[in-house]
């Protein structure tokens, strides 16, 4: 008994340990100046912790930066901002009231559709990529935030909308049947019957497309051209650009800045998450 | 005039009909109850009065105007469901008073509606309450408060009493007369519980695959069955039915179950008319009497139920049950005599099922 309990939280121990250990070198690596690192080892703890690496990869340093780049990460993370926040929303919502539509009302060629919703979830975003470049450039938005928000909502509509309609259709009929004798027609229902019942699904799907989105970098690096740079993208031009010797604490500290919103979020609401998966709502 | 009528309403799904020429007339003030097995169509005929579903053909009126291509809310109907189905975001006031919210009612008259129908369920103390923390009885009367509350013409009950326990069903259908009878509405009721059907509706309509069996008072339909299929439906335990024709037995008419005969005390004279020719008998357990001046049956299970007592006996060749007082005791395998109301029982034609007397 005594045994097994040791194996277990030793088992536990070296887990945790391992998924740490890179989390422990960066922390540790942003704190300390180039010195240190260049004399001692990656496991040691900063001698004399500084935030200068950290001041740095956020407002940058333009004296270090290959030419464009100046200014750290502290304007590409705006640009996510402005990315994700529309682009979140929009999925979100337009997946909400789509998976509304196929669940609870009857429509001609909901088959059809829901086959091409599958399709839109299970195929890799790099197999339509050239398409979708000539649609946004017939657009006319290619290169900027609107047309890096409109792939951003197209990719995320087809899961959001299989979330939603596979959570609306475990609603009873009685209940449809109620409110339609109630008197509440396509939008009401869904405002006032579907939408706050769907709760729990319209956290994770917030989360789960928030996280995305956010850590998007082939589809930022192809569609943001300049002007709709996101910080993944920024990150990778930080790192990739330097001139001279590496910077490896600014490395570590730009990297930490791109993953910390997506982590606070999951910190911040993680008894919603598990409680809208325990719903439901992310099957199979 | 606030009663519903249904004028050769025919429903088909994918082509296959399932209802035909479906015509039925409900007076205002009615309690009319659909009963059948399931699948019988029951719940299709209320929803297709609902417009929850299209009728194929035919048509609807409900309070004299024909609403067939009318939507569920503009039908002046409400409906109350087996599921209850309240909304489960929404408080107990706000369940009763969408309705009345979605026709745009201001919400100082809603407020004044809801309060007087929580008044008159009893319901006052549960109004800030969300479903889930109310006992299915308690849901059950939001869910026909809701219907209350919208002073329909008509109410369509799917089901309402099938979720709730014995000792609950049985108030809240002493409850659900009393509302009517208070109200004077007009009420359709969907079930497939015969004790529902014969204490609630003033005319009770039996449907089996998709057609009417019989319309009429509930004491019609159970005294005077139309045909077989209503005869073994309505009534527990079930009539006997005994295959085999009528003899003259003196000055009376007997019956010959094809070994053996059974006299029918009083049986109407114009089942003279019948003397000869294969008929099925139909009895009640209650139309079977102890007389020692009946035929020889024997005693195979004697079955006490409180009040009464079921004999299952062995006569004329069949097996029939009979309802007797508890105070005798029958042992099995004891003789017993046996004698068959003949006022009482119903003749049926073996071919077509169809009541002959």
């Amino acid at each position: 008994m005594r045994f097994n309990r040791l194996a277990l939280y030793g088992l536990l121990g070296i887990a945790a340990l391992m998924i740490l250990a890179p989390v422990f070198i960066m922390v540790s690596t942003s704190l300390k100046p180039m010195d240190e690192i260049r004399d001692g080892s990656i496991f040691a703890l900063p001698v004399e912790p500084s935030f200068d690496a950290w001041r740095e990869a956020w407002s940058g340093d333009c004296s270090q930066t290959a030419g464009g780049n100046c200014g750290g990460l502290s304007s590409s993370f705006l640009t996510s901002v402005k990315i994700v926040i529309p682009a979140l929303f929009l999925s979100v919502g337009l997946g909400a009231v789509t998976g509304y539509a196929l669940a609870a009302w009857k429509m001609r060629g909901a088959n059809l559709m829901f086959a091409a919703l599958l399709v839109g979830m299970f195929i890799p975003p790099q197999v339509t990529l050239y398409p979708l470049i000539i649609m946004v450039r017939e657009l006319g938005i290619f290169g900027s935030i609107p047309g890096l928000v409109l792939v951003h909502v197209i990719w995320g509509v087809a899961f959001t909308t299989m979330m939603f309609r596979n959570f609306f259709k475990t609603v009873p009929q009685d209940l449809l049947k109620a409110a339609r004798i109630d008197g509440a027609g396509f939008w009401p229902l869904f405002w006032h019957v579907m939408l706050p019942l769907s709760l729990p699904i319209l956290g994770v799907a917030m989360i789960l497309q928030f996280t995305y989105i956010w850590n998007d970098f082939l589809l930022g690096l192809t569609f943001g051209g300049r002007s709709g740079q996101p910080m993944t993208v920024a990150l990778n031009n930080l790192v990739g650009s330097q001139f001279g010797e590496k910077e490896y604490n600014v490395d570590m500290a730009a990297t930490m800045l791109t993953a910390l919103p997506t982590l606070a979020v999951y910190l911040l609401s993680g008894r919603l998450f598990v409680r809208g998966i325990a719903a439901g709502a992310v099957k199979g | 005039m606030n009663g519903v009528e249904l004028r050769g309403v025919t429903k088909a799904y994918a082509g296959l009909t399932v209802m035909k020429d479906i015509n039925l007339e409900i007076e205002d003030g009615a309690f009319l109850v659909l009963l059948g097995p399931s699948g019988c169509g029951k719940s299709t005929i209320l929803n297709m009065i609902a417009g929850l579903e299209p009728v194929t053909g035919g048509s609807i009126h409900i309070a004299g105007r024909e609403v067939t291509e009318l939507e569920p809310d503009e039908r002046d109907i409400a409906m109350v469901f087996q599921s209850y189905a309240l909304y489960p975001t929404m408080s107990v006031r706000r369940n009763i008073g969408f309705g009345l919210k979605m026709r745009g009612m201001p919400k100082a008259d809603i407020e004044k509606r809801v309060d007087e129908i929580g008044e008159l369920l009893q319901i006052t103390p549960l109004l800030d309450r969300k479903p889930s923390q109310l006992s299915g009885g308690q849901q059950q009367r939001v869910a026909i408060g809701r219907a209350l509350v919208r002073e329909p013409s008509v109410f369509l009950f799917d089901e309402p009493l099938s979720n709730l326990d014995a000792k609950l069903r049985a108030d809240m259908r002493v409850e659900l007369k009393r509302l009517h009878e208070r109200l004077g509405r007009t009420i359709v009721y969907v079930t497939h519980d015969q004790i529902e059907a014969m204490t609630l509706a003033t005319k009770v309509v039996v449907l089996d695959k998709g057609s009417i069996q019989q319309a009429d008072t509930p004491e019609n339909v159970y005294r005077r069955p139309a045909n077989k299929f209503v005869a073994s439906f309505v009534g527990a335990p079930t009539m006997n039915f005994i295959d085999g024709k009528l003899v003259q037995d003196g000055d009376g008419i007997a019956f010959d179950g094809g070994s053996g005969q059974l006299p029918l005390a009083s049986l109407p004279t114009r089942a003279r008319d019948l003397i000869g020719q294969p008929v099925t008998l139909g009895a009640r357990p209650e139309h079977l009497m102890f007389d020692d001046l009946g035929a020889n049956a024997r005693v195979l299970l004697a079955e006490p139920t409180g009040p009464d007592q079921y004999v299952r006996l062995a006569v004329a060749g069949s097996e029939v049950t009979a309802r007797t007082g508890p105070e005798q005791h029958f042992s099995s395998g004891t003789d017993a005599r046996i004698m068959i109301d003949g006022a009482r029982v119903s003749l049926f034609d073996p071919e077509s099922g169809r009541a002959i007397l």
